[in-house]
């Protein structure tokens, strides 16, 4: 009866195998593409900066790995490590999603911080980290983005920015919202002292910090095929019923619509910031 | 009264909208059209007025008073020529050094095809930095519904105020419901735990003062007195002082260890 489906446990399987063992493949082992589906081995796929060897989709890589494969080998000094986020509003549950987040991602707050060089120019970096609550503004985000502009204008430095974002943080209710506020000030002054800013969007960079720091960048990259918008796709289709043209708000799109600079494969970014930061030195 | 009544009572119709302001407190009012790129967002209404013997550059997110205008200004959902019509009048008050007053009241910035190809969120990120270093005081009133980034693209001031039954909010409590408790139904319990009043606003710094709402003619007597103090108060400071007191306001805002 059920030979034509997959088994749907293991008891189907070895009534169905009569007890055969097959040669098990460890999950692990291989990684598949969402995109052309194909497998990769996983040790290659880490090697190839989380790119998929056949299409070259980009996969998902942590704030730590973003900074591995950006700035020059041992030139990172993070900055504000230790901040945390506090209960600001009182919102309910908020420290258990934050003691998650801090598992999740092994990160205390979804922005690191740090002063680097990238091919040999000095420069602040902020990265975003997408597994601390979606990449999720709230209070400390805003202050880490706000105090790395403030330090980069002292120093007279430029600033790379990588973000990836679910928007604000609502548990941090009307206090994230302002955090728009507070960093593209400090992204004002910094621009006022002639100093570059570089935006790196990064697959999804949405909502508030789309609406603030992310569109705010001298130079605006992005990697292909990321998710770009303000409001969501998903939210779009649900409170206008409207249908979405294909790459709706992915980079590509951007790019065509004129709102980011140019499109740079991850394994280019580096050499691309690079000589960015040279022509501005 | 509970947090989702103020949210009622801000959306509620018969609210006095932007227009109803703009008449009563100025005289003179001139409206002023178009982003000078695209079009005309009839969402948000701005232009020149008399306030005594000053002139001011007034901006107003309009959300219509009967079923007609509201379908004509989008129930106040601006798209980026909205935004961007509304950075054009602020830069040029600053120019003739004049103080600019915001009126908000929207749901949020609108969310659709058109919106996000034209660019909603480099937009309200262009009008949050402009405002951030404008050099000519900027006053921003919330009169109804103050929707996240659709409001704050327009509440960046000097000086923010609120009307007692007005709100203000990163996300609405319907939104907020729906994406955290996975039920829209529970909105009243998100309205509450976002923490969105007048009052839990001036506790948090956001808000600089509460208007309270007596029968209108008085609220907008109270607006016109206060309006006349605080333009005395900041048209005494220089522009580079304007800039800088804005900053430092919005600076403290969730600083690490003040909160």
């Amino acid at each position: 009866m059920f030979q034509f489906r997959k088994p749907r446990n293991e008891l189907e399987l070895i009534l169905r195998n009569g007890n055969k063992r097959t040669p098990s493949i460890p999950d692990e082992m291989f990684t598949y593409c969402p995109s052309c589906k194909k497998a990769i081995l996983t040790d290659e796929l880490a090697d190839n900066a989380n790119i998929c060897s056949h299409c070259g989709y980009h996969f998902y890589i942590n704030a730590r790995m973003r900074i591995h494969l950006t700035v020059d080998k041992d030139s990172f000094t993070e900055l504000d490590s230790e901040m945390q986020s506090i209960n600001v509003i009182g919102f309910p549950g908020y420290e258990m999603k934050l003691q998650s987040a801090k598992l999740a991602s092994s990160e205390n707050e979804a922005v690191i911080t740090g002063i680097c060089t990238i091919a040999g120019v000095r420069c602040a970096i902020f990265v975003m980290e997408g597994k601390f609550m979606m990449g999720s503004m709230g209070t400390v985000v805003g202050e880490k983005i706000t105090r790395l502009f403030e330090t980069a204008t002292e120093q007279k430095l430029p600033v790379v920015g990588f973000t990836v974002s679910g928007g604000a943080r609502m548990q941090e209710g009307i206090l994230s919202l302002m955090q728009m506020a507070k960093t593209n000030g400090a992204v004002s002054r910094h621009g006022k002292s002639r100093l570059l800013y570089i935006a790196v969007l990064t697959n999804p960079t949405t909502g508030g910090v789309t609406a603030s720091f992310a569109m705010a960048g001298d130079i605006i990259l992005s990697e292909p095929d990321a998710l770009i918008c303000f409001a969501g796709p998903r939210v779009i289709a649900q409170t206008t019923s409207q249908k979405l043209p294909s790459g709706f708000q992915k980079a590509e799109f951007l790019l065509q619509k004129g709102f980011i600079d140019a499109i740079v494969r991850r394994d280019e970014l580096r050499n691309v910031i690079g000589k960015l930061l040279m022509m501005h030195s | 009264m509970k947090a989702i009544e103020y949210v009622y009572a801000a959306r509620a119709k018969g609210r006095c909208t932007s227009l109803d302001f703009i008449s009563n407190i100025f005289t003179d009012f001139i409206e002023l059209h178009g982003d000078r790129r695209f079009a005309d967002d009839k969402a948000i209404v701005g232009g020149l007025a008399r306030f005594g013997n000053m002139t001011v550059t007034v901006i107003g997110i309009e959300k219509g008073q009967d079923t007609r205008s509201r379908i004509d200004r989008n129930f106040g959902s601006a798209h980026p020529e909205g935004y961007r019509k509304a950075l054009r009048l602020m830069k040029q008050a600053e120019k003739f050094r004049r103080p600019v007053i915001c009126f908000v009241d929207t749901s949020g910035a609108y969310c659709g095809i058109g919106a996000e190809e034209r660019g909603q969120g480099q937009a309200i990120s262009e009008n949050i930095m402009e405002m951030m270093d404008l050099k000519t005081p900027i006053i921003s009133i919330l009169i109804g519904e103050g929707g996240s980034g659709g409001a704050l693209a327009l509440a960046v001031a000097n000086e923010v105020w609120m009307l007692e039954k007005a709100v203000y909010s990163v996300i609405s409590p319907e939104g907020c419901a729906s994406i955290l408790y996975k039920d829209p139904k529970m909105a009243e319990k998100a309205a509450e735990d976002l923490k969105l009043t007048s009052d839990d606003m001036l506790k948090f710094g956001v808000v600089d003062k509460i208007i309270s709402e007596s029968p209108r003619n008085i609220t907008f007597h109270i607006i016109r007195n206060e309006l006349s103090s605080a333009l005395r108060r900041l048209c005494a400071l220089s522009g580079e002082e304007l800039a800088e007191q804005r900053y430092k306001r919005y600076r403290v805002l969730g600083s690490h260890g003040t909160v």
